[in-house]
C-alpha cells in the first residue's frame, strides 16, 4: 500500500491541473499538420473528451522504415447512458462510420459505441455531426464518471424505464461543467464571456482515475454490477421500483506480476430510494475525488481507496456528507448473458435481441449487420439498446411492426443467435489488437477461433449445451470483465494467455488464476482434462465453476 | 545596318526569309537549288558558308571586325577561337558541348566552352565562330535560367552580328508540342541577325547521341576546312574542363545499399529511398546535383516486347554495325516506353498506318498522344507483323534518365541518395511500366550511375541567408540534400519547406526526417498541402498563398526560393502564386512584380529544377 502523503501526485495530475479545465493545448494539436497525432499531453486531455489517440500497431516497425511515423488515428466512444438511442442516432452513427472512421461502428461492454481510425483532420467533423445527432462523446473516458450502464431489457417496462431514467440522470448531474468541449469541437474557437469555470462536483483535476456506474434490474446481471465503482441494483415491489442497493468499490484491472493491483467485486452497503440515488452518486464521487490516491494511477480506483481505509471508514464518510442508506434488500441474479430472440413486456411490446459478434456492426458473409439494421433504423418505431454484452437490442417494436422486422432480421442474416451455441453467443471479448494499445495478446480477432475449440472439447465431452461464460481479454486491464468468467483468458503475450476458472456465478464470483502464460494448446489441454474431470465426477445439474471449488481443484475463496 | 531598315527589309511574302538578301537574287538561289537533294542541300550549305568565310577575311570586306578579331586563317597564324556555347536544363547539352569542345581541340583548334547562363549577351558581337548547343525546356522554353540570354538575343536589342559564323545543334523530346523550339528560336534568329549559317540546324530527339556525334563530326570537319589546307598546331585556349571519370556513356557501377518503399500501405503511389554506395567511384557531387541512371528495361516489359514479336529472346539482331541478341537489345540497349517522332513514322510504315503518319506529322496530336501512349501502346493500336530487325530497327537508343540527388554528401560520405517515384499502372487490361523507376525499384545489386552537376540549384553561398523550398512530391529530394547540408554545416540561415502529396497519412515522404529537423531546428518551418485529405485540392501553391505576407517578408530578408518537382502544373502555378505574393504585398504592380521575380532569378535567388 502506497502511502499518498509523501509522494508526488502523477503527472497526468500536473496535466489536468495545468489544462484549463481540459482543454489543453488541443486546439494547437488539431492544427498542427506535420503530424497525424496529437502532442503527448493532450492524449491525456482528449481523453475527456471521449477520444483515444491509438496507432495502428502491425505498422509500427514497418513505418519507421518507411520513415513515416506511427499510422495515428482515433478511437471515438459516443456516450450512450444506459445504451438507449432512437433510430435516428443509430442510423446518424452508421453513416458518421461510414464516412470518417473504419466504417465499422463497435459495440462496447459499456454499451457505448466506439469508432475507430478517424484521422485527425476528421476528428472536429465527427464530432460535430455526432453532436448533430444530439449524441456526445464527453466524459465517455476519461478520468470522470463514464457511461453510466443499465440493464437494457425487463419484463416490466415500467422498472426498466424508470431505471434507465436514473441512469440518464445520474449520467447528466456527473458530466464536467467545463465549456473545453463546445469550444474545441463544436465552436472551433473560445465562447464569449470570460466568467471563470468551476466544477462543483470534480474541481479541477477531476478524479484521481476513471469512475463506472451501472445499474442492474434483476435477475439479470448483465451490467455486472459488481465489477462497477458504484453499483445500483434495481429492488422492485408489486411491479414497481422502490429503489436500489448500493454497491461499492468494484473493478477489474490489474497488472501482471503486480500484487498490490487486483481485480475486486463491489460490497452491497445499503439501499437508497431511486431519487437519492443521484445523491448517493455524486457522495461517492466526491470522497473519491478527496480520499483517491493521485499518486499512483494502479492504485487510484474506489476499490483501492475503499481497502485501504476499510468499508466502515467509507460508510462512515458518506454518514458525514449526509448520505445515509437503509439496510439493503435481499434481491437475487439468475445471469448474466442477453435474452437473445425475441420477447414481450409488460406494455406489449415487443424487442428482438440481437447476438453480435465481437460487438462489430459489420457485414460479410455470414450477416449483414450494417445494411440490415440501417433497414430497420428507418422504419423502426421503438429505439436500439446496447447491451452490456455487446450486443444489440431492436426495441419497443409495436406488434403491427414486428412481421417487417422479423422479415428484415432473415432477410440480412440478423438471427445469427439460432445457430450460435450458448458457449459462443455468451462469450466476450475485448477490443485488443490491432488498435489497442495496451493489447499484449490477440482478443476479439481470437475469440471465435478459441470458442471454436471450446465447442469441439464441449462436444468430445457430452456437454454441448452447456452454458460456460468465456471471455478473453488481450491484457489484465480486463475491460471483457474477464475475471467474473468460468473460463477467463488474460493476455499476457502474442498466443500466450492466463488461464483464470471458477467465476461464472451471476458474476458474484471471482475466478482465480489456474495457469499462466499458456499457449493455445495447453489451454485445450487443460480444459479437456478438467472437462472430463467434470463429466466423471460432478453432481447433477451442478455448474462447471461450482464443481472446481468442490472438488478443491480451486481454493474457495469468501466471496460466492 | 541600322535596326530599323532590317525591319524594313523583311518581306511581306517571305517573312522568315533571311532579309540580307534581295528578294530576287533568293528567287535566283531557290532555283539554282531547286533540284537538290536533301543531302545535296546540306552540302551546298557549307560550301557556301565557306565562301562567306573567305569573303569576310579579306579585309575590304570587314568592316564591322573588332579591333581585337582574331587574324584570319592563314598557314601561319593560329585559328579564329570557336566558341561552344550551350543551354541545358538537364545536363544533355552540356555533355554534348563539351564532347564537341574536346574534339574541336583534338582537332587543334581554340574551343572555349561557355553556359548560356554565365555568357553576357553583350559579348555576341565580338564572337567569331559561335557553336550551340541548345535544349528546349517546359512548354517550348528555353531552359531555365537561360531566359536573359535568350531574351536579349531574340529582343530588339541584339545587334547585328554579320562577322559572326555559327551551328545550331537543337535538343528536344518530339512528344512535346514544340520540338526544339529554343534550338529554332536561336537558329533562325541569328540568321535573321545576319549571321553566317555554318552548318544547317540539326534537331535531336531524345536519343540525341548518334545525331549529336554525327553533327560533332561535321562541326570538325567544318573548322578543318575554314583552316584551307593548314593544320593548326594542337593547342587550347582554355583545356576543355576535364570530363568526370564516369559520365552518361561510362557509367559507375553503384551498389544499391537500400531500396526503401516510402510510401504508407494505403498509398496510391510508390515512391522509393534508395541509397546507392559512390565508394571508389571518386564521384562526387553537391546538393542540388542530379544522378544519372542507365537503366535496363524492367524484365516483364521485355517480355511484352517479345511476346509481341512472337520471337525469342535469342533471336539475332544488330544494332548499327553490332550483332546482339534480342533479349539483350531490349533489355539493355533500346528505349521501350517513350516513343520519339521517329518510331512513330518508323512504324506507321511498318504498319502501313496512314493515321499513324499523319500523327506522325501533327506536333500537336503527337504531344497529346505520346503522353499516355508508350511505345507498346502503339505497337498494339497498329499491329504489324514485325521481324525482330524490323522492330530493332524502329526503335532508338535507351536514354538514362536523371533523379535529384537527395543526400548531402558531406552528411553521407560515399553515398548518393534518390526520391524514386515508381512509374506503374494498368491499361487495356496490361501492366505498364516506366524503365528506370522499376528498374531501381526491382532491385538491382548495382545501378550504373553518373553525375549530372546542376550549378543553378545551388545553396546560397552565405550560409545565413534564409531559404524557401518549394518541392511537392519526388520535388523534395534536393531539399533533403539542402536541409542535411546545412544541418550538417550546423548553419544558422532559416528555412523553409512547402511539402504536398496526396495524403498526410501515406504519401508524407520523409515524414520522420522533417519532424526530427523541425525539433532540432534544422528546419525553420514546414508547410504541408495533402490534395486529397480534405474535400477541397489544396496544394503548395495554395498554403504560399495562405501564407504570402511571411514568403514576401522572408523574400525581403533576402530569402533564396527553389522549386523542385512538376513542371507541367505546379512550377507554373507556383509561379503565379509567387508574383501574386510579391504584387500583393509589396502593394504595387503586376509588373513590379514579373521584374523582382525576374531579378530574383537574375541574381540566382530564385532557381528551379522541374521536371
Ligand atoms: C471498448 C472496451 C472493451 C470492449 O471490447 O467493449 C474497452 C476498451 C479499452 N479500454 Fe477498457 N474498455 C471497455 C470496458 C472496460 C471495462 C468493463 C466495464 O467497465 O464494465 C473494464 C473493467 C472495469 C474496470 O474499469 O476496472 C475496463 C478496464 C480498463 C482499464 C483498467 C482500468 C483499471 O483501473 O484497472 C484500462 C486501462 C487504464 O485505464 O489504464 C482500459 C483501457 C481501455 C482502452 C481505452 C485502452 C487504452 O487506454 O488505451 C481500450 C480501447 C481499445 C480500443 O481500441 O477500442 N480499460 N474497460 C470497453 C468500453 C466501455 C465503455 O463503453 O466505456
Ligand atoms: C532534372 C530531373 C530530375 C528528376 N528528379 C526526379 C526525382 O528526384 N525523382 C523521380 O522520381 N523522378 C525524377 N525525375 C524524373 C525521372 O527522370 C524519370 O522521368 C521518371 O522516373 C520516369 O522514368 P521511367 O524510366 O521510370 O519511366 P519511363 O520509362 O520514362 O516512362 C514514362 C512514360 O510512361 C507513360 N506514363 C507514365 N505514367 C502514365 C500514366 N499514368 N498514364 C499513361 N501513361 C503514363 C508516359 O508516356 C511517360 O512518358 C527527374 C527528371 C529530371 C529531368
Ligand atoms: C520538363 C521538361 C520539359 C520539356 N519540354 C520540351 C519541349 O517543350 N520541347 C522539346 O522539344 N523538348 C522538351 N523537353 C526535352 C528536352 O529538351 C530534352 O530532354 C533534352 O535532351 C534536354 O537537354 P538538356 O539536358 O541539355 O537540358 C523537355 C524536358 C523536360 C524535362
Ligand atoms: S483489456 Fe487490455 S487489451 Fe483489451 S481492450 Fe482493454 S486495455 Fe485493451
Amino acid at each position: 500500500m502506497s502511502d499518498p502523503s509523501n509522494k508526488p501526485v502523477t503527472e497526468v495530475e500536473d496535466i489536468k491541473a495545468r489544462s484549463a479545465h481540459l482543454r489543453g493545448t488541443l486546439a494547437e494539436s488539431l492544427a498542427d499538420p506535420v503530424t497525424g497525432s496529437i502532442a503527448p499531453d493532450d492524449t491525456q486531455i482528449s481523453k475527456f473528451h471521449g477520444i483515444y489517440q491509438q496507432d495502428d500497431r502491425e505498422t509500427r516497425v514497418e513505418r519507421t522504415k518507411q520513415k513515416l511515423e506511427p499510422d495515428y488515428s482515433f478511437m471515438i466512444r459516443a456516450r450512450v447512458p444506459a445504451g438507449i438511442c432512437t433510430p435516428a442516432q443509430w442510423l446518424a452513427l452508421q453513416q458518421i462510420a461510414a464516412d470518417h472512421s473504419n466504417g465499422e461502428l463497435r459495440l462496447t461492454t459499456r454499451q457505448a459505441v466506439q469508432l475507430h481510425g478517424v484521422l485527425k483532420g476528421d476528428l472536429r467533423t465527427t464530432m460535430r455531426r455526432i453532436n448533430d445527432a444530439l449524441l456526445d462523446t464527453f466524459a465517455a473516458c476519461g478520468d470522470v464518471n463514464r457511461n453510466v450502464g443499465c440493464t437494457p431489457l425487463a419484463e416490466n417496462a415500467e422498472v426498466h424505464r424508470r431505471a434507465s431514467r436514473w441512469a440518464a440522470r445520474i449520467s447528466e448531474h456527473l458530466t464536467p461543467r467545463t465549456r473545453a468541449y463546445h469550444e474545441i469541437w463544436l465552436a472551433g474557437s473560445p465562447l464569449p464571456g470570460n466568467e471563470p469555470e468551476h466544477e462543483p462536483i470534480y474541481g479541477a483535476t477531476y478524479l484521481p482515475r476513471k469512475f463506472k456506474i451501472a445499474l442492474a434490474i434483476p435477475p439479470l446481471n448483465d451490467v455486472d454490477v459488481f465489477a462497477q465503482d458504484l453499483g445500483f441494483i434495481a429492488v422492485e415491489r408489486f411491479g414497481k421500483l422502490i429503489g436500489f442497493n448500493v454497491a461499492v468499490g468494484g473493478g477489474m484491472g490489474m497488472s501482471h506480476g503486480e500484487p498490490a493491483t487486483y481485480p475486486r467485486l463491489a460490497d452491497v452497503i445499503g439501499f437508497c430510494s431511486p431519487a437519492a440515488s443521484v445523491a448517493v452518486a455524486e457522495a461517492v464521487v466526491k470522497i473519491q475525488r478527496d480520499f483517491g490516491d493521485r499518486t499512483d494511477r494502479k492504485h487510484a480506483r474506489l476499490k483501492y481507496t475503499i481497502d485501504d481505509r476499510g468499508l466502515d471508514w467509507f460508510v462512515d464518510e458518506l454518514g458525514r456528507r449526509g448520505v445515509h442508506l437503509r439496510a439493503a434488500v435481499p434481491v437475487d441474479f439468475e445471469q448474466t448473458g442477453d435474452r437473445f430472440g425475441w420477447s414481450e413486456d409488460s406494455d406489449g411490446l415487443w424487442h428482438a435481441t440481437l447476438y453480435v459478434p465481437g460487438g462489430r456492426v459489420v457485414d460479410n458473409e455470414k450477416t449483414r449487420l450494417q445494411t440490415g439494421l440501417s433497414a430497420i433504423a428507418r422504419i423502426l418505431k421503438g429505439e436500439f439498446r446496447i447491451t452490456p454484452n455487446q450486443n444489440l437490442i431492436i426495441s419497443r417494436i409495436e406488434d403491427t411492426q414486428k412481421e417487417e422486422i422479423q422479415r428484415l432480421i432473415t432477410e440480412h442474416g440478423l438471427d445469427l443467435w439460432r445457430d450460435a451455441a450458448p458457449v459462443r453467443r455468451n462469450a466476450l471479448a475485448c477490443v485488443a489488437l490491432p488498435t489497442c494499445g495496451l493489447a499484449m495478446a490477440e482478443a476479439e480477432r481470437y475469440l471465435p477461433q478459441f470458442i471454436g475449440k471450446v465447442e469441439e472439447l464441449l462436444a468430445r465431452h457430452g456437454l454441448s449445451e452447456q452454458d460456460l461464460l468465456v471471455r478473453i481479454t488481450g491484457c489484465p486491464n480486463g475491460c471483457a470483465r474477464p475475471y467474473l468468467a468460468d473460463v477467463g483468458l488474460v493476455g499476457k503475450a502474442p498466443g500466450r494467455y492466463n488461464l483464470m476458472l471458477g467465476g461464472g456465478a451471476v458474476g458474484a464470483r471471482l475466478n482465480q488464476g489456474y495457469r499462466e502464460n499458456l499457449s493455445e494448446e495447453r489451454i485445450v489441454d487443460e480444459l479437456d482434462r478438467l472437462l472430463a474431470d467434470f463429466v466423471g465426477n460432478r453432481d447433477s445439474g451442478e455448474p462447471f465453476s461450482d464443481y472446481l471449488h468442490r472438488a478443491g481443484i480451486l481454493e474457495s475463496q469468501p466471496h460466492g | 545596318m541600322p535596326l530599323g531598315k532590317l525591319e524594313s527589309g523583311v518581306s511581306a511574302a517571305r517573312p522568315n526569309i533571311n532579309p540580307v538578301i534581295q528578294q530576287d537574287a533568293l528567287a535566283d538561289l531557290d532555283s539554282a537549288v531547286a533540284d537538290f537533294e536533301r543531302d545535296q542541300l546540306l552540302w551546298a550549305s557549307g560550301y557556301l558558308a565557306g565562301l562567306a568565310v573567305a569573303r569576310a577575311t579579306s579585309p575590304a570586306q570587314r568592316p564591322v571586325a573588332p579591333a581585337e578579331a582574331p587574324a584570319p586563317a592563314s598557314s601561319t597564324e593560329p585559328a579564329a577561337p570557336w566558341t561552344v556555347l550551350y543551354a541545358t536544363e538537364t545536363g544533355n547539352s552540356r555533355f554534348v558541348a563539351q564532347e564537341l569542345a574536346e574534339a574541336m581541340s583534338a582537332a587543334g583548334q581554340t574551343a572555349k566552352l561557355v553556359d548560356a547562363r554565365d555568357y553576357r549577351p553583350a559579348t555576341l558581337k565580338q564572337e567569331r565562330q559561335l557553336l550551340l548547343v541548345v535544349a528546349t525546356h517546359g512548354l517550348g522554353d528555353p531552359p531555365e535560367g537561360t531566359e536573359a540570354f535568350f531574351e536579349y538575343l531574340l529582343g530588339s536589342r541584339a545587334p547585328r552580328l554579320p562577322q559572326l559564323s555559327f551551328a545550331v545543334l537543337a535538343l528536344g523530346d518530339s512528344s512535346y508540342e514544340d520540338f526544339c523550339e529554343a534550338g529554332r528560336q536561336v537558329d533562325a534568329r541569328l540568321a535573321e541577325l545576319g549571321a553566317v549559317r555554318l552548318l544547317p540546324r540539326v534537331e535531336c530527339d531524345l536519343d540525341f547521341e548518334s545525331d549529336a556525334d554525327a553533327w560533332t563530326k561535321r562541326v570538325v570537319e567544318q573548322a578543318r576546312a575554314r583552316d584551307g589546307v593548314h593544320i593548326a598546331p594542337v593547342h587550347t585556349l582554355r583545356a576543355a574542363p576535364t570530363a568526370p571519370s564516369y559520365s552518361r556513356r561510362h557509367p559507375f557501377q553503384a551498389e544499391l545499399l537500400t531500396n526503401q518503399k516510402l510510401t504508407g500501405r494505403g498509398s496510391s503511389k510508390d515512391v522509393r529511398h534508395v541509397e546507392l554506395s559512390l565508394e571508389d567511384s571518386g564521384l562526387s557531387y553537391q546538393p542540388g546535383d542530379s544522378l544519372g541512371v542507365v537503366a535496363n528495361n524492367p524484365a516483364p516489359l521485355v517480355e511484352q516486347f517479345l511476346e509481341y514479336l512472337g520471337e525469342s529472346p535469342s533471336a539475332d539482331v544488330s544494332i548499327g554495325q553490332e550483332a546482339l541478341t534480342l533479349g539483350e537489345a531490349l533489355r539493355s540497349r533500346l528505349e521501350l516506353t517513350n516513343a520519339t517522332r521517329s518510331f512513330v513514322q518508323a512504324h506507321a510504315r511498318n504498319s502501313a498506318s496512314a493515321d499513324l503518319a499523319a500523327l506522325a506529322d501533327d506536333p500537336r496530336a503527337l504531344a497529346k498522344y505520346l503522353k499516355s501512349n508508350q511505345i507498346i501502346d502503339i505497337l498494339r493500336q497498329y499491329p504489324a507483323a514485325l521481324s525482330a530487325q524490323q522492330l530493332v530497327a524502329s526503335l532508338s537508343k535507351l536514354t538514362p534518365r536523371l533523379y535529384s540527388i537527395a543526400s548531402s554528401l558531406d552528411a553521407n560520405p560515399d553515398e548518393a541518395h534518390l526520391t524514386v517515384a515508381v512509374v506503374s499502372y494498368t491499361r487495356d487490361g496490361y501492366a505498364h511500366f516506366g524503365a528506370a523507376s522499376n528498374f531501381l525499384a526491382a532491385g538491382p545489386s548495382t545501378v550504373p550511375v553518373y553525375v549530372e552537376p546542376n550549378d543553378h540549384f545551388r545553396l546560397p553561398q552565405d550560409s545565413a541567408a534564409p531559404i524557401i523550398m518549394v518541392g511537392p512530391g519526388t520535388g523534395i529530394a534536393p531539399f533533403r540534400a539542402f536541409v542535411e547540408q546545412r544541418r550538417h554545416q550546423a548553419a544558422v540561415g532559416k528555412s523553409w519547406l512547402f511539402f504536398g502529396d496526396r495524403t498526410r497519412r501515406n504519401d508524407f515522404l520523409y515524414q520522420l526526417e522533417w519532424q526530427r529537423y523541425l525539433k532540432e531546428g534544422a528546419l525553420t518551418r514546414l508547410d504541408v498541402a495533402f490534395s486529397r485529405d480534405q474535400a477541397e485540392k489544396v496544394y503548395v501553391q495554395h498554403r504560399l498563398r495562405e501564407r504570402g505576407a511571411q514568403v514576401y517578408a522572408w523574400l525581403m530578408d533576402g530569402a533564396h526560393v527553389y522549386v523542385c518537382g512538376d513542371a507541367e502544373h505546379m512550377a507554373g502555378d507556383v509561379h503565379q502564386a509567387l508574383l501574386d505574393i510579391v504584387a500583393e504585398h509589396s502593394g504595387r504592380s503586376a509588373d513590379h512584380a514579373v521584374s523582382l521575380l525576374s531579378d530574383l532569378k537574375t541574381q540566382g535567388r530564385y532557381q528551379r529544377d522541374v521536371y
